[in-house]
């Protein structure tokens, strides 16, 4: 295993700059998830790593070695992708040795390491069948047995679970999140889909439009998400998201907007500091720290039901808030909701997100 | 629901008149009529002219004769000759050709892709006898572009028409049919999905290493289309004779040219047409061979398994 650095990564496609300079450090043995929406630039990203293409200008190492014009063979990676990749004309075992094969190795000798890593990912049963004779979430480990077949340095993921079904899928990431702490390897691992991103990641590169927007452990982009993007894009339902003007009075700042009405920061520099630049402000709240404020007492945010779904352990609970915006609330526990026509949401102010008006963090007040 | 359709099938009966008339007429009929002539004697001359009897299996028998079976100009030779003008330009030449210009213009840019197959498609789309008269002139010994540029290259010129005019039809078959197999080969390899050949470039598979462990096991099945689409051509083209008709002293005396000489030189139909049976028959069992061989592809691979 060994570690990758990019560095000042960029890619162009004729005049259209698809990556713009993307530096990403990652640790020896460490899982990192490109995640983003479609067309951010994760899977060139991903495939500029494994040299399947040239990037444009900056550098890569891998294990420390520059690897920025070797081809991707002389990378010593694994790789599995989106469609697994499988040769229908070959057998399981054939598909996961045929990166031996092309080694060299007698055939004796490969097919007894396809059957060791196949028992590991639990298809030792399935050696002498076709791809097309087994299911998907089989062949999905079959990929992942060939990349594995060979000790390689890296090994690259782009969208791995992406054609399973939601069961499968699920299974599959506990599976390679196992697999992962187990073996100690480096992973890039691209996904559009952030609750894979958490499940799977010691650190997550949120992608936007050819850039990082940040790159940071699970828990710190969920509870300290850097921009208005990061947000909205990660956790399910994500962050609400409520546009707001903060107007300086005497007791300290009021945040005002469509159904949001909350004042007294007393002292918090950095919000200070950034309504200078400008007054609108976002106001980014979790769901799980929404609560439903009974007859009014203490809400914050004022709005029409939209939608109550019992899920089971928890309910969301949806409101139209006055201004158009919509935002849920994550109530615990299995028992019904009881809310209808006008209602409003109570939260601690302790536990809000601000963005300024270029939608980028405001520090917390300490 | 019989009406419910955008046409009833009086409508469609209509449409489908006017084609089935002239298939009906120029291949249906002419198909079993070929095969009715060879059993005659039919010829345009003379008494069979008029009233040409039925000879059996007379025209097949003196074909096969063992007296003269292998003189010169006879069916003998010409089979052989064919045969080894199928293996060599339409086998060696024109699939293989395909098949490596597909392989090439995969890697080029896309401009440079498009400018190569439509220069090898023109030589595909040029109607015969322009492209008959174009070598003609190409090859010229005196001042021909090709002796031009060998006398440049300090290459002593040769008649190619006459020195090697088996060669010649061969590289100029093979030359003017590259383009079909090229065009099947592009859109087969085009079907495989770009991760197959991409996984093969991480694990470090070299261009051999794809093309026989991952390419052409993929594309089985164009392969034997094109193999017997293009031995068929092959038996059947006429076009050589354009260059060489057949000589020097019968030297590229394939099969059509060898029963063109037969039925509208010495002008004997139904023997003729006893040839045509017996390429066609020909054909079908090439046909059949590379039928056999890619199912005995495909179950030895599942069985290997």
């Amino acid at each position: 295993m060994a570690s990758i650095q990019l560095d000042k990564i960029g890619k162009s496609f004729g005049a259209v700059d698809t990556i713009h300079a993307i530096d990403l450090d990652i640790g020896d043995g460490e899982f990192v998830c490109l995640l983003g929406p479609s067309g951010c630039g994760k899977t060139t990203t991903l495939r500029m790593i494994a040299g399947l293409e040239q990037p444009t200008r900056g550098s890569i190492r891998i294990g420390g070695r520059d690897v920025t014009r070797a081809q991707p063979k002389d990378r010593n990676i694994g790789m599995v992708f989106q469609d697994y990749a499988l040769y229908p004309h070959m057998t399981i075992a054939d598909n996961i040795a045929y990166p031996l094969k092309v080694r060299g190795m007698a055939e004796a000798q490969r097919h007894e390491k396809a059957r060791a890593i196949a028992e590991v990912l639990h298809i030792g049963q399935l050696l002498d069948r076709l791809p097309a004779q087994i299911s998907g979430g089989q062949q999905q480990r079959t990929s992942l047995a060939r990349a594995l077949v060979h000790p390689a340095d890296a090994f690259l993921f782009d969208e791995p679970l992406s054609n399973l079904d939601a069961r499968m899928r699920v299974e599959a990431r506990a599976f390679l999140c196992h697999l992962q702490r187990s073996r100690g390897m480096t992973a890039v691992y691209v996904t559009h889909d952030q609750a894979e991103a958490m499940a799977l990641s010691t650190r997550i590169a949120v992608m936007c439009a050819g850039d990082i927007v940040q790159y940071a452990p699970p828990l710190e982009i969920y509870r300290r998400p850097a921009t208005t993007f990061v947000a909205g894009f990660v956790g399910d339902p994500p962050m609400n998201l409520v546009a707001a003007q903060a107007t300086r009075c005497d007791r300290g700042i009021t945040l005002r907007g469509g159904g949001l009405e909350m004042s007294a920061f007393a002292s918090w520099p950095a919000l200070d500091r950034a309504l200078d630049r400008g007054d609108r402000v976002t106001l980014g709240v979790r769901p799980e720290h929404l609560r439903i404020a009974a007859d009014g007492a203490g809400g914050r945010l004022h709005g029409k039901l939209f939608a109550n779904e019992a899920m089971g352990p928890e309910s969301l609970v949806t409101l139209d808030l006055d201004g158009g915006v919509r935002v849920t609330a994550r109530v615990f526990g299995d028992a019904p909701v009881l809310v209808e026509g006008d209602a409003a949401f109570a939260f601690d102010a302790a536990r809000i997100t601000l963005f300024d008006s270029a939608g980028n963090r405001i520090d917390d007040p300490v | 629901m019989r009406n419910s359709g955008t046409f009833s099938s009086r409508i469609g009966v209509a449409f489908m008149t006017p084609a089935g008339v002239l298939v009906t007429l120029f291949v249906v009929f002419p198909f079993f009529w070929i095969i009715a002539v060879s059993f005659t004697n039919r010829s345009l001359l003379g008494a069979s002219a008029l009233h040409p009897q039925l000879v059996g299996l007379k025209n097949y028998l003196d074909l096969f004769d063992p007296a003269t079976f292998w003189s010169q100009g006879g069916f003998g030779p010409s089979l052989w000759l064919t045969v080894q003008f199928v293996v060599f330009s339409a086998l060696c030449g024109q699939v293989l050709l395909g098949l490596v210009l597909a392989w090439i213009s995969r890697e080029l840019s896309p401009r440079a892709k498009s400018l190569l197959q439509g220069i090898v498609m023109l030589a595909w789309i040029l109607p015969d006898v322009v492209v008959g008269f174009a070598w003609f002139a190409y090859l010229d010994r005196d001042a021909g572009t090709l002796n031009q540029l060998l006398r440049g290259l300090h290459v002593p010129a040769a008649d190619f028409l006459i020195e090697h005019p088996f060669l010649t039809i061969c590289v100029f078959n093979a030359w003017r049919g590259a383009a079909f197999s090229m065009m099947l080969f592009d859109a087969a390899l085009q079907s495989i999905p770009p991760s197959y050949l991409e996984t093969a470039d991480v694990v470090g598979a070299s261009g051999w290493q794809k093309l026989r462990d991952i390419v052409l096991p993929l594309i089985r099945g164009h392969i034997v289309t094109d193999l017997i689409l293009i031995t068929m051509w092959t038996f059947n083209v006429f076009t050589p004779f354009l260059l060489t008709a057949g000589g020097p002293s019968f030297e590229t005396d394939i099969l059509p040219i060898y029963t063109y000489r037969i039925a509208f030189k010495s002008f004997e139909f139904g023997k003729g047409a006893a040839i045509g049976v017996i390429v066609m028959l020909i054909n079908l069992a090439f046909s059949l061979v590379y039928l056999r061989l890619a199912q005995r592809g495909l179950r030895k691979k599942g069985k290997a398994a």
